[in-house]
């Protein structure tokens, strides 16, 4: 663009800048239809902040990721945040910065006659804005992915307890799929708790893991290999029919391990590898 | 040149690593070791490594020499003591170390060989 266009414009914005903003609300409120969601004075105030901003920023330049620019990024964030947990689509949020598109163009047709210069200026202002616009939906997105990175990493911790069943057994029920992340975590827990225990053997309850595949078996076989190499046993119980299948079909194999059909059965075991056993109470 | 101490209780021989195994002392050990065995006719190793916080695949393979060896020469090695880090690096390099006996701690690892000295060989774990 030419210096002479970017020059003109904070001049026109400043000059016009009350004309633009009741255009621009007027405008939101005929459209917006967001009524319930936000107030009018927040939309007053909030429109009439962003305008000032705007209108302060494009006195330096026009690339709106420069540091002239980082108020009005500011805002838009914290506004897309704000509208984000109030129920807004970011959609929405994005056209708040897209609707005032029309008055600054009313305002551009209003005051230049030369129509090479109109349409410089209105190209420069529309890729202006497109690129805020579009900066709401991005910051709105990264609040999301904040969202769910904490999710998966809270699910992490508390999808892995490892419990003591009696002195010198550890059980760890595994629900839910074992990825690669979630093993090594599974593992390091159970070592773990091997360590501060002294627990001789480790039940593995994998009744909650929906599917078994050559990695998760491998997973497994690690996880057993790393206790064995402790000095802990491992039983792996809870193994379903049709995971028993798999496993076959798959050519794992788990020879060298000790597994057993359900919880109970690999506690039995476990109790007699410690020397006890159960007993029914007798009546007295 | 450093040498790890080797020492000797009742029919069982007593290693206890203490410093960052480096790969001449690695080395040095097993030589020493054998040779213990063999002079003492002892019937059992016993390694702590609880204070070993790094392994490489030499260390790892160390390890598993000694154990063949010794089993060679009919003693029994057991590793006591290991640390999760260290497990899951081990299991993560490949070497999970079949044929090495482990125990939590060197009052189960002593209760392992002493099982074998009374020639109750099937007591335990497999031997992989």
């Amino acid at each position: 663009m030419p210096d002479t266009v970017t020059s003109r414009l904070p001049d026109l914005l400043s000059r016009n800048e009350r004309q633009v903003l009741e255009n621009w609300i007027r405008l939101q409120l005929a459209t917006g239809g967001r009524r319930d969601a936000i107030r009018e004075d927040d939309l007053r105030s909030q429109s009439r902040q962003f305008l000032e901003l705007f209108t302060r920023a494009i006195r330096d330049n026009t690339d709106p990721h420069s540091s002239a620019w980082s108020p009005v990024r500011e805002m838009l964030g914290d506004m897309s945040r704000t509208r984000a947990r109030q129920g807004f689509t970011p959609g929405e949020t994005a056209a708040f910065v897209f609707s005032l598109k029309q008055p600054l163009f009313q305002m551009l047709r209003d005051e230049s006659g030369d129509g090479t210069r109109l349409a410089d200026e209105t190209w420069t202002l529309s890729v202006l804005l497109d690129k805020l616009g579009l900066y709401t939906t991005e910051i709105y997105q990264q609040g999301r992915e904040e969202v769910i990175t904490r999710q998966q990493e809270e699910m992490l911790e508390l999808s892995t307890p490892v419990v003591q069943l009696w002195e010198g057994i550890l059980a760890l029920p595994i629900i839910g799929t074992l990825d690669s992340a979630r093993t090594q975590v599974v593992m390091e827990n159970l070592l773990q708790k091997i360590v501060e225990t002294g627990a001789g053997i480790a039940i593995v309850d994998i009744t909650g893991v929906p599917t078994v595949d050559t990695l998760v078996a491998q997973h497994l076989l690690k996880t057993v290999a790393a206790a064995r190499l402790m000095g802990a046993e491992c039983i792996i119980s809870g193994i379903r029919p049709q995971i028993a299948q798999t496993i076959v079909h798959l050519g794992v194999s788990l020879d060298e391990v000790v597994t057993k059909g359900n919880l109970s059965d690999a506690f039995a075991v476990a109790l007699e590898r410690t020397g006890r056993q159960i007993q029914a109470a007798s009546r007295a | 040149m450093d040498r790890i101490p080797i020492l000797k209780m009742g029919n069982c021989l007593l290693v206890t690593i203490q410093v960052d195994m480096h790969d001449e002392l690695a080395s040095a050990l097993q030589e020493d070791l054998t040779q213990r065995v063999s002079e003492s006719g002892a019937r059992g190793v016993l390694i702590d490594i609880s204070a070993l916080e790094v392994v490489d695949s030499f260390i790892g393979r160390m390890l598993a020499n000694i154990a063949a060896l010794s089993r060679i020469m009919d003693a029994r090695t057991v590793v006591v003591g290991m640390r999760p880090a260290v497990a899951i690096t081990l299991v993560e390099l490949g070497l999970a170390l079949p044929g090495v006996r482990t125990a939590l701690d060197v009052e189960r690892g002593m209760n392992l060989i002493a099982d074998h000295a009374a020639g109750n060989g099937t007591h335990g774990r497999p031997a992989g």
